[in-house]
């Protein structure tokens, strides 16, 4: 257990200038790396999962040289794994941390699942009010369909 | 000057709605008033649906307002593929206001976002239609002389009636106490469940309307359709369980009063319509009323 928690730090200390996103429920790695495009990215890059953690049990994590996230990413980070925590590397230090934090509004990030809804049928950007946070529900501004963690599905 | 579109019931907090029913009482009164002279109004459906179109284009004529806009999409550029957006923005340039039916959910929200001229929403797919809410809150009122403290008994189907769903987020301004009658396939959603517990509403669920129809001030019946039911036999042995007698109606209050927002199909048997305590006809005329209210309040016209 020790030694596993010693050998993430050098593995998350090891990174020049990057971004790691840690804390991932080991469940959503893969749908963070699709979100974020990751397989198209050229940079070097290290995915780990199902190490233990003392917050969620399991947890993945994911560290990325060279990248730094924009803002649109990271709210999409916070829709799929709310739990995660991003640690900005420069020259080997981490210089920010900070918690995904999930906005009142959600807007264009998230697709409504009501086929019936306006923004699924005419080019109309999406927009949820956050209902809950824990676990997130999100309600389309349009339909006023309610939507759960779960089902969250993005655009 | 504000103007404030109508799509949503939630748009109009408790002293709105008092406000739209104090108008509404007065347009009873004296239905004809040119208070639109010189006005426009389109009414748009994308869907058909003629008692709500006729009643509203008969308030904006009672009102002396003249009437454009279209009975069914086909009649519209909506066939040669035109977007929402371009028909609202065409429209507010004729138009002073705009009523409108579509068929998708959070078409009028979308719209009330793009027009120039406030948007009345005569219905979004399985949304919203905040004029029928407001005509039941009227009717109510008119017929048990207060909106508060009421025991309000709803049968039939109360997952998918969007009517249901408005009229039990209006009433919750006025602390009533709700019954709810359904087959278990057609109860009220949890979303409403859990809105109701946490304002503290009180509210039983029964799959039988029997013994406990004598407590009812109102009764607001609805139709359970034969297409909500996945199977044909669970629909046959319910069709019966939730139809209104006029033997059931002996053991109800001297006082209540049976509210449907029509079309019935057979949950109503024709011969409850001569009995006092059917007020069905009489609320949909209200509609009129209720419906120049709106079109008054949402252009401050009074």
């Amino acid at each position: 257990m020790t030694r596993d928690i010693k050998n993430e730090k050098m593995i998350v200390s090891a990174l020049k200038n990057g971004t790691v996103i840690d804390h991932i429920p080991p469940r959503n790695l893969f749908k963070v790396i699709a979100l974020l495009d990751l397989d198209q990215c050229t940079s070097q890059m290290t995915f780990g999962t199902n190490l233990n953690s003392k917050l969620l049990g399991k947890k993945a994590i994911i560290k990325i040289a060279d990248l730094f996230l924009e803002e649109k990413d990271i709210d999409k980070i916070a829709m799929i794994a709310p739990t995660a925590k991003l640690n900005i590397i420069k020259d080997y230090q981490v210089v920010e941390k900070r918690a995904l934090c999930i906005p009142d509004v959600v807007k264009g990030i998230v697709k409504c699942l009501n086929p019936k809804c306006i923004t699924n049928n005419e080019e109309v950007p999406t927009v949820f009010e956050v209902v809950e946070r824990h676990p997130l529900t999100l309600r389309c501004h349009y339909c006023e369909k309610t939507v759960g963690q779960e089902d969250i599905v993005l655009r | 000057m504000v103007y404030k579109s109508l799509v949503s019931i939630s748009d109009y907090g408790r002293e709105d709605y008092l406000d739209i029913l104090d108008k509404a009482e007065s347009f009873e009164q004296n239905p004809n008033r040119r208070l639109l002279e010189g006005k426009v109004v389109a009414t748009l459906f994308f869907e058909p649906s003629t008692r709500t179109r006729l009643s509203f284009e008969t308030a904006v004529n009672r009102l002396g307002g003249r009437v454009i806009g279209f009975a069914d999409a086909s009649c519209s550029s909506v066939t040669k593929g035109e977007c929402l957006k371009d028909t609202i923005r065409i429209v507010g340039n004729y138009a002073d206001l705009i009523i409108m039916r579509h068929p998708l959910e959070g078409a009028a929200r979308y719209a009330s976002e793009i027009s120039t001229v406030p948007i009345i929403n005569a219905g979004d797919g399985a949304n919203q239609h905040p004029s029928q809410t407001l005509l039941d809150l009227y009717s109510i009122r008119k017929t048990q002389g207060r909106l508060d403290h009421l025991n309000i008994m709803m049968i039939g189907d109360l997952k998918y009636g969007r009517t249901v769903h408005s009229l039990l987020m209006a009433m919750s301004h006025f602390n009533p106490t709700f019954q709810f009658v359904a087959p278990d396939a057609l109860r009220l959603p949890k979303e409403y469940v859990r809105f109701l517990s946490e304002k503290g509403i009180p509210f039983q669920e029964y799959t039988d309307y029997m013994p406990y129809i004598e407590q009812a001030d109102i009764i607001y019946m609805t139709r359970v359709q034969k297409e909500r039911f996945l199977d044909p036999i669970e629909y046959e042995r319910n069709k019966n369980a939730y139809v209104l007698t006029n033997e059931a109606l002996q053991h109800t209050k001297d006082t209540v009063k049976v509210l449907h927002p029509l079309p019935r199909i057979n949950e109503i048997p024709l011969d409850v319509d001569d009995n006092p305590k059917a007020y069905y006809f009489t609320q949909a005329r209200n509609g009129l009323y209720v419906r120049q209210a709106i079109i008054a309040k949402v252009l401050q016209l009074l």
